[in-house]
């Protein structure tokens, strides 16, 4: 049997999973929206990915990464829960040696990574501010009726973008409808929102942050060519978006299951049958002090094996 | 006797209660800051008010109900809205019915006068100067002693075998200080609970890395407002220096500032040579001194829209660059979640330990 490695990013919007083999090749990816219910959306992609490996592979480690890592490796027994960051930074790396700088736009959050000579030095997340990623793009294709995978397209065939505001979604909103009001050509308003979110991006989370070349940019907005193109024309510099832009967080953990599995010689992947298993989750309130922690539980076949939100380690699971 | 409470800053209430009790004022004690504090702070202040005024609100609209009568809060040194907080408390908490006063220690150094009238009105006994002097004397010990625990928690915590023991341990030995009254009590009651905490199991050959922590002096202080970030740091392995402890503080605004290797304000003087307000200059230069004693990075903590930390933070880029050592910023308030601080300080540690190499 040949060994192979799956990573699983749970993400506020999309759920991704990668397998990789023992060369750190991708055997196997997907990306699937978790449309609010991640254990559904990871039940699915496991079932789904395990009909997609070639024959003779067997999962020798698995890794979870993005904001539902917790969720996911109870779910699955990960070797390793890691920080989407550190995952992204990981798969970078192996995709486009030498790299630099790492610009990600996901679903509700952005961050930029730099690192030097394949080590992170660097990096920053959007604290405060969401405007300009994943969710904004999706809402605005759908109120102009553009199927998201035109949306970039489109921007490319303006000549003359107008200036929107991007500081806020909602500001950056009332922005476009006034210029459509005003009359200006819609590839003009897109192409002057894809720059709008790209100054945002720069302005707030590339702040001071020394950008060189080769620079990548990956997260399920690298797809739209619109925003790539704008980042080539503020940074004066080529972006690469690797072939498996969408699913680099998967791939990553998979690469950092590949490592941790390398140094324990064990797994504890469940194997795919948790895709048929009964998962619940309930939440309570802690009465312990006044902080009223928002505990969550999460039930495999009506055993706890996860509990998050807790503020001290009253309800952690021995 | 008159009622009176104050801001609740880390453990530091212990030795307070101690001396406003000893000069004869009865103490309604601050509760630890929760989401409740924190929901009565937001409903009733400014909502682009800092951080810190909206818990200290908070904390005095818990403890108000109680029948306080006066707060005793200390005023700001520099341009820093937060000098102006203790009158905008009085009057947020006047218009909601609550006949208080407040008092305002400021740097004796600067004021002398009215900080002698500020310490008669704290002092309804009308204990003699030399006898408010032995309580100070006291109180302050009692500040250092627990000041010095918290700082061994922090060397602790991160080697510490079983996830949580320090903090239990903790937990229980601060109450022995908490009781401890005449100056030998406090001195051996310090003694005894270091013994105590040093007991706890620790991994002694456990990775380790040093991280000290700059920013604004009250989100630096509770750890209530920065989501015990010194605690998630200390699971994570990381032995974190605060650059603020309420003793050494108290110290650089009333009688001698600290001379370690060189001043904070020297330190700072190439990257800053204006006092910015709150800690904005501290935060730099405090960070030229953690990189020069050698730490693996450095976190900033500062209250979402506080001009002294966005500015010092816009120079710590250089100063980041300069001396090779990274620097990860939070921006607190009320809209701040754990989750993702969890998730940076995770990608924080993991960028210390691949920098430093196998």
């Amino acid at each position: 049997m040949a060994k192979a490695y799956l990573g699983i990013d749970v993400g506020s919007v999309s759920t991704n999973l990668a397998v990789l083999n023992e060369a750190g090749e991708v055997l196997a990816g997907l990306y699937l929206r978790t449309r609010g219910r991640p254990i559904e959306a990871i039940q699915d992609g496991l079932r789904e990915i395990a009909g997609l490996l070639p024959p003779g592979v067997a999962i020798a480690g698995v890794g979870t990464t993005g904001s539902g890592r917790y969720l996911a490796g109870a779910m699955v027994g990960a070797d390793v829960v890691k920080n989407e960051i550190t995952a992204h930074a990981v798969a970078a790396c192996m995709m486009v040696p030498g790299v630099q700088t790492v610009l990600e736009i996901g679903g509700q959050d952005s961050k930029i990574i730099i690192l030097r000579n394949g080590v992170v030095v660097d990096f920053a997340m959007n604290t405060v501010c969401a405007a300009g990623t994943g969710s904004f793009l999706d809402q605005q294709a759908a109120r102009l009726n553009i199927p998201i995978e035109h949306f970039g397209e489109l921007a490319l065939k303006s000549t003359n973008p107008v200036r929107i505001a991007g500081r806020c979604t909602v500001f950056a909103e009332s922005d476009m409808i006034h210029k459509q009001q005003m009359g200006h050509p819609l590839p003009d308003i897109i192409r002057g929102l894809c720059e709008a979110l790209v100054r945002n991006y720069l302005n707030n989370v590339g702040k001071g942050k020394e950008i060189l070349p080769p620079v990548v940019f990956q997260g399920g907005v690298a797809a739209n060519v619109g925003i790539k193109a704008a980042f080539e024309h503020y940074l004066g510099m080529p972006v690469v978006v690797p072939e498996h832009h969408k699913i680099m967080g998967a791939i990553g953990a998979a690469q950092l299951a590949a490592e941790e599995v390398a140094r324990t010689g064990r797994t504890n992947f469940k194997g795919f049958a948790v895709a048929e298993l009964e998962y619940r989750t309930r939440s309570f309130l802690c009465d312990g002090c006044p902080n009223s922690c928002e505990i969550a539980e999460m039930y495999e076949d009506g055993r706890v094996i996860g509990r998050w939100g807790a503020r001290c380690p009253r309800w952690d699971v021995v | 006797m008159p009622r009176v409470t104050f801001p609740h800053v880390g453990e530091s209430y212990r030795a307070f209660k101690m001396l406003m009790e000893d000069l004869g004022n009865e103490v309604i004690v601050p509760p630890r800051p929760s989401r409740r504090t924190l929901d009565l702070g937001v409903r009733h202040a400014p909502e682009f008010a800092c951080f810190p005024v909206k818990i200290l609100l908070g904390t005095y609209l818990e403890t108000c109900p109680q029948g306080v009568e006066l707060i005793v809060t200390t005023g700001g040194v520099g341009p820093c809205r937060a000098g102006h907080y203790a009158q905008l408390h009085k009057k947020i908490l006047r218009s909601l019915g609550y006949a208080v006063d407040v008092v305002v220690l400021e740097p004796p150094r600067l004021y002398p006068l009215d900080f002698l009238h500020s310490v008669r009105r704290l002092n309804p006994h009308r204990l003699s100067f030399r006898a408010i002097y032995e309580c100070v004397r006291r109180a302050w010990r009692k500040l250092q002693a627990l000041d010095n625990l918290e700082k061994l928690t922090h060397k602790i915590r991160p080697r510490e075998l079983r996830a949580g023991e320090t903090t239990r341990v903790y937990r229980r030995v601060l109450e022995w200080v908490d009781r401890a009254y005449t100056m030998r009590e406090i001195v051996e009651a310090e003694r005894a609970a270091a013994e105590e905490l040093q007991k706890v199991p620790q991994d002694p050959a456990r990775e380790v890395f040093k991280v000290g922590i700059v920013g604004e002096v009250y989100v630096l202080l509770e750890p209530a407002s920065n989501l015990e970030i010194e605690e998630a740091l200390g699971h994570m392995g990381v032995e974190v220096e605060r650059s603020i402890f309420l003793t050494g503080w108290t110290r650089d605004n009333t009688w001698a500032e600290t001379h370690e290797v060189l001043t904070v304000k020297d330190a700072a003087l190439p990257y800053l040579p204006e006092l910015l307000g709150g800690h904005g200059r501290d935060s730099v230069g405090n960070t030229v001194i953690f990189a020069k004693r050698g730490f693996h990075g450095v976190i900033q903590l500062a209250p979402f829209t506080c001009i002294p930390e966005i500015v010092a933070r816009t120079i710590l880029t250089r100063v980041s660059r300069d001396f090779g050592i990274p620097v990860l910023t939070f921006f607190l308030d009320e809209q701040t979640g754990k989750a993702g601080m969890i998730t940076r300080l995770e990608a924080f540690v993991d960028l210390m330990r691949r920098r430093k190499g196998p």
